[in-house]
């Protein structure tokens, strides 16, 4: 039998097709930015849970913004740029200022806001609160570890983490 | 005769576009593979979310449920009118459906994934902090204590100009 010549399959218009497939593929792409501030809720409400331990004033940060957006640190009126460093000042005191915190296991930040507060303010002011304690344990790291936090290994990175907890207590505003 | 045609294929040769498809199927698998598919379709709410700094990524996109609150788009208006409403799926809901809601995602879940589930609150940057509340405790209740406030990447203070 004679060989016969496989006919070739014009491959000319498969850029065409790719093409097509590819604008379909770039109009539906929505490149989703999946970032945020992650919390974690405190467990519901528990009837016979004991009442909690009663905190000595000045270990505690107290917050209050208002309907306006505007803040009170403390009773003193303060803008969102000012939280990091009151909030750093507040937990690294350790007894330093009789008024401040003792040390940084028992420092709490209270945040009080109302139901009118906007909730780019509430996002501003907790992100700025992350970020103090964040510096705080960047700083901690560096310093005994020689390494920045994320670099530490799981065991050290808790062992910051008992240094300087975060605790940051939100209240619920009355309708 | 043969003078001149000589003189016609002296132009610069043509450029070979045979690697043109591996070209474009480059950049298909990209965007394919870059491409999430919504699941939750429609918008209905209009959400810009706030900006901040200290954020972390998201990583596992399948573990998360997504709660969109912000103001109707126009559409809408007439039926539910410009107070800020929430969006579950692809339906406005109300404060008390999020609890059914977050718990028939976590029954879709493998048994391994459920204590990893997060619910992610898409929330307009100038609604009041009381819906939020509301939707904080009704989390609260059906014990989904993992909840991400969805921002983009960027200064704090980018938040409140104009």
């Amino acid at each position: 039998m004679a060989k016969r010549k496989l006919q070739e399959i014009n491959a000319g218009s498969m850029a065409d097709i790719a093409f097509l497939l590819l604008i379909f593929f770039l109009v539906t792409t929505t490149m989703e930015s999946n970032y945020g501030i992650r919390r974690k809720l405190p467990p519901p409400e528990d009837k016979n849970q004991p009442p909690p331990p009663i905190i000595k004033k000045k270990n505690v940060l107290e917050i209050v913004i208002n309907g306006n957006d505007k803040m009170m640190i403390e009773e003193e009126p303060a803008e969102v740029k000012d939280v990091k460093k009151i909030a750093i000042d507040f937990i690294t005191n350790n007894g330093k200022n009789p008024e401040s915190s003792d040390n940084p296991q028992k420092a709490v930040i209270s945040l009080k806001h109302t139901r009118e507060t906007s909730y780019k303010m509430y996002v501003s002011v907790y992100n700025e609160l992350i970020a103090a304690y964040n510096n705080i344990r960047e700083r901690y790291a560096k310093q005994k570890y020689g390494k920045p936090f994320d670099k530490l290994t799981e065991d050290e990175q808790k062992k910051v983490k008992d240094i300087y907890p975060q605790k940051i207590a939100e209240s619920i505003p009355k309708r | 005769m043969g003078k001149f045609s000589k003189k016609k294929d002296s132009g610069t040769p043509a450029i070979s576009t045979a690697s043109l498809p591996d070209i474009v199927f480059m950049l298909l698998f990209f965007f394919m593979v870059a491409t999430v598919m919504r699941e939750n379709g429609e918008k209905k709410v209009t959400v810009r979310m706030p900006s901040a700094d200290q954020v972390k990524k998201i990583e596992k996109k399948s573990l998360v449920s997504y709660i969109y609150v912000g103001t109707p788009i126009k559409k809408y208006q007439a039926q539910f009118g410009k107070e800020p409403r929430i969006q579950l799926s692809d339906a406005f809901a109300n404060v008390n459906d999020i609890g059914p809601f977050v718990l028939k995602e976590k029954a879709a879940k493998r048994e391994e994934e459920k204590p990893l589930m997060i619910t992610s609150i898409k929330a307009d940057a100038n609604v009041g902090m009381g819906i939020i509340t509301d939707i904080k405790e009704e989390l609260r209740k059906v014990n989904a204590l993992k909840v991400n406030y969805s921002t983009k990447k960027g200064n704090v203070m980018s938040n409140f100009k104009n």
